[in-house]
């Protein structure tokens, strides 16, 4: 508890004590003959002990301008109970007004301490090596890049960077949510936020900290709580309608049913004299204005989502804001890129198959192949370019390479030592005017021309990734109708993916460009209200990430361009995190509707049963403090979503 | 420009009346107040003096909820 808790704790405490008693005097359990001024006066002690400050603030709420807040509200509602002589009631009010806000505060402040220690990846501090190979501890934010660090076992690494000497196991739990350690050693790369488990490391460092991997994660989760969901608006709307609502309705409570029996006659018979008209239904207004306090339903849905987006945090699902939690829940249409996403990306040569040359020079010309490829490869990053860099196995000397063109969606054309190679799909030999061969292989055929003569072709076949199959399957569990991958890879190789993994639906033969026209067409396809998410690598499919209604990024860890354009990102490339996603998103949900539908009953009921008159001011102020500790719990559930 | 503020407020429906309040104040262009994170996230129209706008955001929040408190 903070200082203003405890002073909160001690003031309902001395309040209590007073108002025991004298409770139990005003009502006549303890026979004390007192006048009746002096009860009052002695009431007044617990009353402003316990709630000077609500008066204070409804009196300065009132000089601002500013009337409908539930200061207000408490102080016309205690002071009308005090005013009609139901003294016991109105300091009772207040008492438990207090006590539930006391709760709320207390709660919310350590739900918030717990999920923002969950998160909290950073480290505090980083070891030099100081002079005479002593550790010194020194703030990560003073460590330039390239200074060398120490980290200890058990010590988690402050700051990216590359191994320079050790070996070790690395819990990267906190950044991805998996359990199996990491091996590092020398010239591996290691991410800030984990932990080393058994030997001592020396790390390079190649960031600075603020960023490193750790510090962003943990200004976008931060950060996240700011991008508000459609829920949160609504409540905040609702909560400014609300209150001058429920103040006009007492008000209405208290003048219109008296006047209305006064002048009619009607019911006049309930009631001893006029006085007592207007007492009952000022007693019943006030009640009204008990209940008017939108707290719990206000605190309650960012809580939920606060508390949702921190337990996806910890399984290594980072959600961008609040509004995306939602919108994941909503969707049913679920597009995949291919390589990296469903695959593992890791091509592999399997085959080289070569043209119309010497039959009898073939092993000679299948490496003269490979050779020209990873040449003409030598600038792409792409997975491919990799695979065939790798395969040829030599050194690539990238001034042998003249006149390279990267044509978008085909391949690549270029001079290799003054000869023109075309490498790329069929389209690029279509494109040339160059006759080819089709491969009775499946995979990704990579098509060859030398001298503007057809070469032969590299077939590079693609792995499914271990648990694709079961995401698939999981993912339809969960709801989701429509499975698309979306490929730049040929029909052939599409298909069989598609149909390994249980896909409903594939395209094909796809140039970057036609992604997002495809998304769009996905888009118009899907049911009103339902939600099309994207997943991607994010390495050259940000347009499309941005485009859908939810981009998810795999495996993103360290890609700063997919960690901007997403709106989702999984640490790992583990397709197993989306449907996973999805269920935290259903869960979260599904208790803000709770909590919502819930708060809100209860609330209308006691307005009814206020009104009615069945309903005094105690029951109406321990709804509302039990409906507030209620959503309040309830929303700590998001947090809980491992199992899931 | 964005600015994020650290802020501390009691209730939640106070965070909300602050961030309203802070929207209507001159120079800010939008505003969003997270209580959970207790954090003001403050984007100025072009060429704002922050200073002086964030003096009269913290004014206009004090006169929403007294107990307010934004550091600057």
């Amino acid at each position: 508890m903070n200082e203003k808790q405890k002073k909160l704790l001690t003031r309902i405490i001395v309040a209590a004590v007073f108002f025991i008693p004298l409770y139990l005097i005003s009502e006549g359990i303890i026979r004390v003959d007192m006048p009746k001024w002096m009860l009052f006066a002695l009431f007044l002690i617990p009353y402003l002990t316990v709630g000077y400050d609500i008066l204070r603030k409804a009196f300065l709420g009132i000089r601002n301008g500013k009337v409908f807040d539930e200061n207000f509200l408490m102080t016309v509602a205690t002071i009308g109970a005090i005013a009609l002589g139901e003294y016991g009631e109105g300091v009772a009010v207040m008492l438990l007004y207090q006590v539930g806000e006391l709760f709320q505060s207390y709660a919310v402040g350590k739900s918030r301490k717990n999920i923002s220690e969950l998160m909290d990846i950073r480290p505090d501090y980083a070891n030099i090596e100081g002079e005479g190979g002593a550790l010194e501890r020194v703030d990560p934010d003073d460590v330039a890049i390239g200074t060398i660090i120490v980290v200890q076992p058990g010590e988690k690494v402050p700051i990216d960077g590359i191994v320079v000497d050790g070996a070790s196991a690395l819990n990267t739990s906190a950044l991805t949510g998996e359990s199996k350690p990491r091996e590092v050693d020398v010239d591996d790369s290691v991410l800030s936020g984990s932990i080393n488990m058994s030997g001592v490391l020396k790390i390079r460092t190649t960031a600075e900290f603020g960023e490193s991997t750790a510090s962003k994660i943990l200004d976008l989760v931060e950060n996240a709580a700011s991008n508000k969901s459609k829920s949160e608006d609504f409540i905040a709307k609702f909560a400014r309608v609300y209150t001058p609502f429920v103040c006009y309705a007492a008000l209405a409570l208290a003048l219109v049913p008296p006047l209305f029996i006064m002048l009619t006659g009607v019911g006049m018979a309930n009631y001893a004299s006029v006085g007592a008209i207007w007492r009952d239904w000022l007693l019943r207004a006030c009640t009204f204005l008990v209940i008017s306090c939108p707290c719990a339903v206000v605190i309650s849905i960012p809580l939920s989502f606060f508390a949702g987006i921190g337990g996806a945090s910890k399984q290594g699902i980072l959600i961008k804001g609040s509004n995306y939690l939602e919108t994941l829940s909503r969707v049913t249409t679920v597009a995949f890129d291919k390589t990296g996403t469903i695959t593992k990306g890791n091509f592999e040569v399997t085959a080289v198959h070569n043209g119309p040359l010497d039959e009898t020079m073939l092993a000679e010309q299948e490496a003269k192949l490979l050779e020209y490829a990873a040449l003409a490869e030598c600038h792409s990053s792409h997975p491919i370019s990799l695979s065939l860099r790798k395969a040829y196995n030599g050194a690539i000397d990238a001034a042998r390479v003249t006149d390279l063109q990267e044509i978008s969606g085909h391949g690549i054309v270029c001079r290799v030592d003054g000869t023109d190679v075309a490498v790329g799909n069929e389209k690029l030999m279509n494109r040339l005017g160059i006759p080819f061969h089709r491969c009775h292989h499946v995979g990704t055929i990579i098509h060859m021309a030398v001298g503007g003569e057809y070469a032969g072709h590299i077939v590079i076949s693609d792995e499914l990734k271990a648990h694709s199959r079961e995401a698939i399957a999981e993912l339809k569990k969960a709801g989701v109708e429509r499975t698309v991958m979306l490929t730049g890879d040929a029909e052939a190789v599409a298909k069989q993916v598609a149909a390994d993994v249980g896909l409903t639906d594939y395209r094909a033969e796809m140039l970057p460009q036609d992604k997002v026209a495809c998304v769009e067409a996905l888009l118009k396809e899907c049911p009103e209200g339902r939600k099309l998410a994207f997943v991607g690598d994010g390495i050259n499919d940000a347009p499309v990430l941005s485009r859908a209604d939810i981009g998810i990024a795999m495996g993103a860890l360290g890609s700063d361009a997919a960690i901007e354009a997403a709106d989702i990102v999984l640490m790992d490339d583990d397709p197993l995190k989306i449907p996973k996603a999805i269920r935290i998103s259903r869960k979260c949900l599904g208790i803000v509707r709770q909590n919502i539908i819930f708060s809100l009953v209860v609330k209308a009921v006691c307005l009814i049963l206020g009104a009615l008159g069945y309903a005094n001011m105690w029951v109406a102020i321990v709804a509302d403090v039990g409906v507030m500790i209620l959503a309040v719990l309830n929303a700590i559930r998001c947090l809980f979503v491992k199992k899931l | 420009m964005k600015k994020t503020y650290k802020i501390d407020v009691d209730c939640a429906n106070c965070a909300n009346l602050m961030e309203e309040a802070a929207r209507k104040t001159e120079g800010v262009k939008d505003c969003a107040v997270s209580f959970m994170t207790l954090k003001m996230k403050v984007e100025f129209d072009e060429g704002a003096d922050v200073d002086a706008v964030m003096k009269n955001v913290r004014a206009n929040c004090k006169k929403v909820e007294d107990d307010c408190e934004i550091y600057l």
